[in-house]
């Protein structure tokens, strides 16, 4: 149960950074200039493009180590990362490339005359980001964004490689003590399984409230 | 016509002493290579209704977009209210505003209305009215709402205060665009086409508000295609022809004697 809080956590807090990333990464694609549109486009190509399992060893040993020496050579003592913050940094970052394109999809979904409007009144950039932009993109994005949202409380399984005790970790430690192979992974099968469904209910229920302003397509039949 | 001599007739026939709304001056856009207003001058003073008519690709458009800065001229002077925007060039040599600050200050002061409405989806009627007095202007949302309420009922919309626009027909999201519009309190209404997307029966109900509008003083400035209209409500035409004003003066004169051939042709087309 530990394990699973913290597959959570992580899964969570991922996602989190995720759509941070997502929101200013497609926001610097479309209306960036070209040094920050290519730095994305680097950072979208190679983030999606490596093997995920890769990416965590990579970011997780690496980074770590790296941000240690920048510490060192600062003159600052070494610190050590926790497993937590880790995982979640490291999650994010690659959730943040996929959630880009998710979002830059959904902005450029919005009828432009809704965003031309915005500006007709003299929102603030910041305004118009909050008031229309976010919630207008809504109803295109949450499809997509499920979609990262399932994949990331599968992915924290993925951190069990460097050894943080998450779901996974936590269950082939309870499976090799005791034995119990089957009773222990179809119960963490269960888990998963658990927090699928009930994912999908509430953004269901998320869905349904973004595209309050839409009629339903059966209508358009 | 020199643009010169159009603003001197402009200024000729100004309603004694009304102040200067809008003044734009020697206006320029080009699109890349197309050119699409060659130096385009107009006036609006308050009170005055004017209307902007002509073919389709005349940059009829294009100049009430660039009064607001919806789109950037490349050139020439735009006043709001006495306030000239402030206008630079940016590192790629094309036109921007200077200052942001000043240029939402002025659009907030401007009603813009669009032919394809525009209005905010994710919105009820009565938020889509709200939310620029409520978020840019600074106005207390209760005082907003019962202004809207009025607004709204102004435009025979009050019963569906809490629909979404998806669920209007055309003429009913126009009407709401208009009350989003005066909920601004602009100092000078303009009209993008307001009629051009909507089912020909539901034209009629759009006019009634904005002949409603001009008859009790607001001033507006008009790009339409609805000659009738147009000669009914204007207190002043301006009918552009290929990025320039070819001819204007008051609607009993465009429409009624009409001098540049163009201008003639154009008139016996549409009407």
């Amino acid at each position: 149960m530990l394990g699973l809080l913290h597959s959570l956590e992580i899964a969570v807090g991922a996602t989190c950074v995720g759509l941070l990333i997502g929101i200013c990464g497609a926001y610097g694609k479309l209306y960036g200039g070209p040094v920050v549109r290519d730095l994305l486009a680097v950072y979208t190509t190679i983030v999606r493009a490596v093997p995920e399992l890769v990416l965590i060893l990579l970011l997780y040993y690496a980074g770590t180590d790296l941000i240690n020496q920048v510490l060192t050579a600062m003159g600052y003592q070494r610190i050590d990362i926790s497993g937590l913050v880790a995982g979640i940094a490291v999650l994010g970052f690659v959730q943040g490339a996929y959630s880009t394109e998710v979002m830059r999809g959904a902005i450029l979904a919005i009828p432009q005359g809704q965003i031309e409007a915005a500006r007709a009144y003299g929102m603030s950039p910041g305004l118009l980001l909050r008031r229309i932009t976010l919630p207008a993109m809504l109803p295109f994005a949450i499809p997509g964004l499920a979609n990262l949202w399932l994949i990331a409380t599968k992915d924290t399984a993925l951190l069990a490689v460097v050894g943080f005790f998450e779901l996974t970790l936590a269950t082939r430690q309870a499976a090799g003590v005791t034995k119990a192979y089957l009773i222990f992974y179809l119960a963490a099968g269960v888990l998963y399984l658990a927090v699928s469904l009930f994912s999908n209910l509430m953004l269901g229920r998320l869905e349904a409230w973004s595209r309050r302003g839409m009629p339903s397509v059966k209508d358009a039949r | 016509m020199s643009a010169v001599r159009v603003a001197a007739i402009s200024s000729g026939e100004v309603l004694n002493g009304a102040a200067e709304a809008i003044h734009v001056e020697n206006l320029h856009k080009k699109f890349g290579e197309l050119h699409v207003l060659k130096g385009v001058s107009l006036s609006a003073r308050d009170g005055e209704v004017i209307a902007i008519i002509g073919g389709s690709g005349s940059g009829k458009s294009t100049l009430l977009r660039c009064i607001n800065c919806l789109e950037n001229p490349t050139s020439g002077i735009i006043r709001v209210n006495g306030e000239e925007i402030k206008l630079k060039a940016d590192s790629h040599g094309h036109t921007v505003p200077a200052d942001r600050k000043q240029i939402e200050r002025i659009r907030s002061k401007l009603g813009m209305v669009f032919q394809n409405f525009n209005l905010w989806s994710h919105m009820t009627l009565i938020e889509n009215v709200i939310e620029v007095p409520v978020h840019v202007l600074g106005v207390k949302r209760d005082e907003a709402i019962s202004q809207a309420e009025k607004l709204l009922a102004r435009v025979g919309l009050a019963e569906k205060r809490d629909v979404y626009p998806a669920y209007l027909s055309g003429g009913q999201q126009q009407r709401a665009a208009i009350a989003r519009a005066l909920a601004i309190n602009p100092r000078v209404m303009l009209f993008d086409e307001p009629t051009s997307a909507l089912d020909p029966e539901l034209v009629g109900e759009v006019l009634k508000v904005i002949g409603d509008l001009a008859r009790e003083g607001r001033t507006m400035v008009l790009v339409t295609h609805e000659m009738k209209f147009a000669r009914e409500v204007a207190t002043h035409v301006v009918y552009l022809y290929n990025g320039l004003v070819e001819e204007e003066g008051p609607p009993e004169q465009i429409f009624g004697a009409p001098k540049s051939e163009r201008l003639k042709q154009f008139i016996r087309n549409i009407g």
